[in-house]
């Protein structure tokens, strides 16, 4: 059997990190199905279908099959030596998700939701997408199945990733950009659910991140496992050890939650998630839940969430389209509660600064979004041993960014 | 119960007692302003309203078209809050004693501001309901127990979706009356055919005795009439929204927006009378 399947299938101890959800779809008081009635057939039936699927040998053996022929896995773990002489201390290896087919770690996940949708008899796609990267992969696998496809995208989102918008059209998807509220990932999501509730007979809803209502987060989260699972065997086989730090970005946090699941229950291993510190947590404007919010219930789920004195959601700040969110996944709120992983942020400059590292040194444009993991890696590298040993996932690439990146560094293309 | 929440049984033993269906209003507090919305809301049931919906603004009303989403944003950016939303209700039962008024919304303020201590102060501002949108029964424990243990009605949504068995989970812990989503959908969109509104009602009336409002894309005093001979209210929402965003759009002056949407109110409120079908 393949990695993408073995993680689909652990047995886990009773007092393992990795037990959760609950039946109810909680993570300790986070997660929970906070829908409109409407919805909620549609998602205990997603519930009970993702049940019957997630350990069977036919859908397991599909899923392996596309991850590997189709999406390139295992991507390579990569020992990135020119970075780590550079910053002079701990050994720094990338986990290149960013040579998927389209670019990023998201075609784990939508890959695994066609095929369930496709079991379910669904005859049309929606997602929502921030930077596009899900929109992307969402369009991708929908052309490959040959399914109709609608992604919701805010306007603002639109502008600064008119790249991925064209390829999604040429993927044969319709781009329905949003207006309402900031015209961000948060507001894409709030219309692709409206959507989902006005074609509940036919429609399936391709969530991009470890969020939404309970199964979401735990089945995202599964179809992203195959990251970390990949990773600790690679290190295994590289070092003949694990690594004593893990590191990943996180808007949602499925990229990171990928990464760091397998390896919940090894002690020896620190877990650092980045969040994105925008202009600086002190300005308001960032993209920061765990740092910066507190609890609250938004898109069908309880997660630390961006929200003003009366609870109204605030508008999240990053660089990065893809971390522009004001929640992030249940689970990395359970896991920030009880400690097992640390969450810290980095502002829009430090990511801009570790973008260009990472160009120079390893000759890898990286993704915005990562290179928030690499500005932290930047920071802490340098204060450890040459003997310790970081895993950085490089979950994106960075040509959806090159306009961007070029506009907050002056130059004109 | 609280004495809070008998108004609600009442009004719908009046309602019975007239031979008629009840008229529903919603409109959200504070939206296009404060004083305004106050003024809208003092004036709705000698308007023609039985019962009384007020929605809590929210910034990411996921369930709401387009008309309901612009009065949330045009309230928030008029600084309501929920908090506010209450003194509104405050104000009201100083002038309005029996008609019922149910809070509409997301859980999201709610659980900011504190479920106990909202449930409170909702009841010592006589609120008689709550509707939240996104608190189905998979979550009762969040804010149903509470809220029926202080003696405020829990008021369920029942929808397309919901099947025989559904039904009977969601009927479990409602109390008031039943809000019959008439459409898969969001607010202020299509309209449902009223054959599958009866089949519906039919199915939800075969497992409660409680009264049932039928709601979603009723905008005319004709949807008002049909809905009123099969149901036991009829919810007009988005259509009085657009009655104030029509309004703003022409640049009318605030009496003259609270005058207008009144006169609708009448207008749907006669749909509801049976000498009028």
């Amino acid at each position: 059997m393949t990695n993408v399947s073995k993680n689909l299938m652990d047995n886990l101890e009773p007092e393992s990190f990795r037990s959760g959800p609950d039946d109810s779809g909680h993570f300790g008081i986070f997660g929970g199905r906070f829908v409109a009635e409407t919805l909620m057939p549609l998602i205990l039936d997603l519930e009970t279908t993702y049940n019957k699927y997630r350990n069977d040998a036919d859908f397991l053996e599909e899923l392996d099959y596309y991850a590997r022929d189709y999406v390139g896995r295992p991507s390579p773990l990569y020992f990135a030596e020119h970075l780590t002489q550079e910053l002079g201390g701990a050994k720094v290896y990338f986990k290149r998700d960013e040579l998927n087919h389209t670019g990023a770690h998201k075609i784990n996940n939508t890959l695994g939701q066609i095929l369930l949708a496709k079991r379910m008899g669904k005859r049309r796609i929606i997602a929502e997408t921030g930077a596009g990267q899900h929109g992307v992969a969402t369009a991708t696998v929908c052309a490959l199945f040959d399914l109709p496809c609608v992604v919701y995208m805010g306007e603002t989102d639109i502008k600064r990733q008119a790249p991925n918008v064209f390829r999604m059209k040429l993927l044969g998807a319709e781009v329905i950009p949003v207006a309402s509220g900031t015209a961000t990932l948060k507001d894409a999501m709030n219309e692709a659910l409206r959507d989902w509730v006005s074609n509940v007979e036919d429609t399936f809803y391709i969530i991009g991140t470890v969020a939404g209502p309970h199964p979401y987060p735990q089945m995202v989260r599964d179809f992203q496992c195959v990251i970390g699972r990949e990773a600790r065997q690679q290190i295994l086989e590289k070092e003949n050890r694990l690594p004593d730090i893990l590191l990943a970005c996180i808007g949602g946090g499925s990229n990171a939650i990928g990464l760091f699941h397998p390896f919940l229950d090894d002690e020896t291993v620190s877990l650092i998630g980045v969040e994105a510190a925008g202009h600086g947590i002190d300005t308001g404007k960032h993209a920061a839940s765990l740092s910066g919010g507190q609890p609250g219930v938004l898109h069908g789920n309880r997660t630390y969430l961006l929200q003003n004195n009366d609870g109204q959601i605030c508008d999240a700040h990053s660089i990065s389209a893809g971390l522009d969110y004001p929640g992030i996944g249940p689970e990395h709120s359970w896991l920030h509660e009880i400690g097992r992983v640390q969450y810290v942020s980095v502002t829009d400059q430090e990511a801009l600064d570790a973008f260009q590292l990472c160009c120079r040194t390893e000759g890898i444009i990286p993704a915005l979004e990562p290179a928030h993991a690499l500005a932290q890696v930047a920071k802490i590298a340098p204060t450890m041993s040459q003997d310790k040993i970081i895993v950085m996932n490089l979950c994106g690439r960075g040509d959806k960014d090159v306009f961007t990146v070029a506009e907050a560094l002056g130059v004109k293309l | 119960m609280s004495g809070s929440s008998q108004r609600l049984e009442k009004r719908f033993a009046k309602l019975k007692s007239e031979g008629r269906a009840g008229l529903i209003t919603f409109t959200t507090a504070g939206d296009p302003d404060a004083d305004t919305a106050q003024k809208i809301l003092n004036g709705l049931s000698a308007a023609g309203a039985d019962i009384i919906e007020l929605g809590m603004p929210f910034s990411d009303p996921m369930a709401d078209g387009p008309a309901i989403q612009l009065a949330g944003l045009r309230a928030l950016k008029n600084g309501m809050t929920l908090s506010k939303t209450l003194d509104m209700v405050t104000q009201f039962r100083q002038l309005d004693e029996q008609t019922p008024i149910v809070l509409m919304g997301y859980y999201n303020p709610i659980h900011y501001y504190g479920n106990q201590r909202f449930l409170d102060d909702a009841i010592g501002a006589g609120v008689d309901g709550l509707i939240i949108v996104d608190l189905p029964p998979e979550e009762d424990d969040e804010l149903c127990h509470p809220c029926l243990t202080a003696g405020l009605n829990w008021i369920r949504l029942t929808t397309p979706t919901s099947d025989q068995k559904r039904l009977a989970i969601i009927l479990k812990n409602s109390s008031g009356f039943i809000y019959h989503v008439s459409i898969a959908g969001i607010t202020g969109t299509r309209s449902a055919q009223q054959s599958e509104v009866n089949t519906a009602l039919n199915r939800i009336r075969s497992q409660t005795s409680l009264p049932i409002a039928v709601g979603f894309g009723i905008k005319t005093k004709q949807q008002v009439r049909e809905i009123s001979s099969i149901a036991d209210a009829a919810v007009v929402g988005s259509a009085l929204i657009d009655v104030i965003a029509k309004g703003l759009e022409q640049n009318l002056q605030s009496d003259q927006i609270v005058n207008n949407l009144h006169e609708f109110v009448t207008e749907l409120a006669s749909g509801t009378n049976p000498e009028t079908y």
